[in-house]
């Protein structure tokens, strides 16, 4: 699987809106009126979410979402902040995430590395290992983790539960056994690139595999890894079957989970859960417009590989 | 350590890269010295050369490799591979997740086919899901690449639009969705202006499933473009050049010369695209809790172990019929994989 022709992943694979070719016919018009249309389409239902939520309730029920505003207020971002507590689900999402993404890179570029660079034996097989590990549906491991995690018993520094269950730690270190086949996969895939020789000097000079690693390899993969620590961000952060399942402590639920508590028990105004859902998404939004290159370089990594 | 590769190991270099320095590097020695032993081929004298002698790994070495090794293997096994097994055994069993665990053998599956009314709607709705993905956004998400990779003017602003949704959570994608479907006050009710008789676009079992793949395919589109958008900035220009001399159309090159060179690319999204499809569990859980002409195999799961009544070997038989659709297209990936790594 290889494209020979591939530019160094991290480098280019968005950034060029270099014309190649010019399209000497009107076509091109239509060509830009259809992207106009999806494009907007696709922009519509957010507009439309951030458009609900500034709104209040009384209005759209009566003249429905799609109408000419009244009144325009912050009111339901006060009112979502203030009566359901998202800050403090930001940061259980912080406890997740953080933790996760930076141990599942660590452990993750660990094992490329080995099995990448250094010649081992049966290092396909330990990608494979990893790699299929990712691609099973998240169902098949919920159950038994579900039962496991019950079992363990944790003192009560770590987990007011008692167990596993109802802890981060269980929620992190699913995250963690999760998505490090992904990350394996891309980080072999961008080692692979790197010139061996760097190493091979290394070697001669006698350095360990650790100084190898870390001080030889890691430093190369920064494109790589910051490409890859901004997308399992995004996923860690999106995530909300883990945290419903192995969760059950409604206060300590990550925010994607928690946005079904604004959710009422008789009756759901759909305006604040509007809200809601901004704030939630307005996060990766941010991360995504912000850190655009890093963010598709991560995902690419994967499927060119140089 | 039974992962040292010994000196004939297979493990042919990859072909020089195009760009630049790391071009040159090969089994063949180049630096230290070629030692000549007695009996030994030329050629593993020379690759043992190449690796650094015989004493590879100080014990150090071996310390850092067994524990940086031995901890994601380990959690890899605990929380993704003996969970998988152990599902399959439950799977045989009729536990509820406090008792004894008692063999029933196939019972759970016998009872899935065909007493439990839930599983063929979910399982018809789990592929829908796959055709409506595969032969609807994927197609679509390329197309956008295509047109895209054309080089347009603000390449960037469509390509940033038409990737937005893919980092927005898949419950948030739910509850925009229930913004734009719902009944009274929805956005789309709104444009058709039908108010005598305003279609219950999420409450209809019979439509709000087609609703909800809209909602996951304005997801994936944008996952799928980008994909082959970085696959076709790949392909070598000078194949399109020749091909447009010998004089084919646009289609004809499209199909006949760039979309075979994409054929990684395509692997992974055949990938994707099934693994989403069998995955699906966040939107419809954020619309209704997948009920309701939303059932799916990941709901019924979910709902067979958290729900009131645990039947952990009932819930488990379900997860094996998901692992089961998923392992064939897996397994079909990873022989390509191996392939291709043979081929480095």
């Amino acid at each position: 699987m290889t494209l020979d022709t591939a530019p160094a992943p991290a480098a280019t694979p968005t950034a060029t809106a270099a014309p190649r070719k010019h399209l000497p016919r009107p076509g091109r018009l239509g060509l830009h009126a259809f992207l106009m249309t999806v494009s907007l389409a696709f922009l519509a239902p957010l507009l439309l979410a951030v458009y609900a939520s500034l709104r209040p309730y009384d209005e759209t029920s009566e003249h429905g979402y799609f109408s000419l505003p009244k009144k325009l207020s912050f009111d339901y971002y006060q009112q979502a902040f203030s009566d359901s507590d998202m800050t403090k689900y930001f940061v259980n999402t912080l406890i997740i995430a953080v933790p996760g993404v930076l141990l599942a890179l660590f452990f993750a570029s660990f094992v490329a590395f080995a099995v990448a660079r250094l010649r081992m034996r049966g290092s396909v097989l330990l990608l494979m290992l990893f790699t299929a590990g990712n691609l099973l549906p998240q169902q098949v491991i919920v159950t038994p983790l579900y039962v496991l995690f019950n079992r363990i018993p944790l003192p009560y520094w770590m987990s007011d539960s008692m167990t596993m269950f109802d802890s981060y730690w269980a929620v992190v270190s699913v995250q963690i056994g999760f998505q490090i086949g992904f990350c394996v996969f891309v980080l072999a895939n961008f080692m692979r690139t790197l010139p061996q020789e760097i190493l091979e000097a290394a070697i001669v000079d006698g350095a360990s595999v650790w100084t190898q690693y870390w001080r030889i390899t890691l430093p190369l993969c920064r494109p790589a890894l910051a490409a890859l620590g901004t997308l399992q961000f995004t996923w860690m952060y999106n995530d909300f079957l883990w945290a419903l399942v192995f969760i059950s402590d409604g206060d300590k639920l990550p925010i994607t989970s928690a946005l079904n508590n604004l959710r009422g028990q008789f009756f759901t105004d759909y305006n604040l859960l509007a809200a809601g859902s901004v704030i939630v998404a307005l996060p990766t939004l941010l991360v995504f417009l912000l850190l655009q290159r890093h963010f598709i370089a991560g995902l690419t990594l994967g499927s060119t590989k140089g | 350590m039974p992962l040292l590769r010994s000196p004939g190991g297979q493990r042919p270099d990859r072909p020089p890269r195009p760009c630049g320095s790391g071009g040159t590097h090969s089994p063949e020695p180049k630096a230290g010295t070629p030692k000549d032993t007695g009996g030994r081929t030329k050629a593993s004298v020379s690759r043992r050369a190449a690796r650094r002698g015989p004493r590879r790994f100080t014990r150090r070495d071996v310390a850092v490799l067994s524990v940086l090794l031995g901890i994601p293997v380990l959690l890899d096994v605990a929380i993704v591979w003996g969970p998988t097994l152990a599902s399959v055994a439950l799977s045989f069993t009729s536990w509820d997740g406090i008792g004894d665990i008692s063999w029933v053998g196939t019972k759970n599956y016998e009872t899935l086919f065909t007493s439990y009314p839930q599983f063929w709607p979910a399982a018809r709705h789990n592929l829908l899901w796959l055709a409506f993905l595969g032969l609807v956004a994927t197609p679509f998400g390329l197309l956008l690449a295509v047109l895209i990779d054309k080089g347009v003017r603000f390449s960037r602003f469509y390509q940033s639009t038409l990737y937005m949704p893919v980092v927005l959570s898949l419950a948030v994608v739910g509850f925009i969705a229930q913004l734009v479907f719902s009944r009274d006050q929805g956005a789309l009710n709104a444009i058709l202006g039908d108010t005598e008789s305003p279609t219950d676009w999420l409450g209809d079992p019979d439509l709000n499933l087609w609703m909800i793949l809209l909602a996951a395919a304005w997801r994936h589109t944008g996952y799928v473009m980008i994909l082959y958008l970085a696959g076709l900035k790949a392909v070598d220009s000078s194949l399109k050049e020749a091909a447009a001399i010998d004089g084919a159309s646009e289609t004809q090159t499209f199909f006949r010369v760039v979309f075979p060179t994409l054929r990684p690319v395509n692997v992974i999204v055949g990938v994707i695209t099934v693994i989403e499809a069998l995955r699906a569990f966040d939107i419809v859980y954020a619309v209704n809790k997948g009920r309701n002409g939303l059932e799916l195999l990941s709901v019924l799961v979910t709902d067979n172990i958290i729900g009131e009544a645990s039947r952990i070997g009932f819930g488990s038989a379900i997860a094996v019929v998901l692992l089961l659709v998923s392992m064939g297209f897996v397994v079909t990936y990873l022989v390509q994989e191996i392939r291709g790594e043979k081929n480095r």
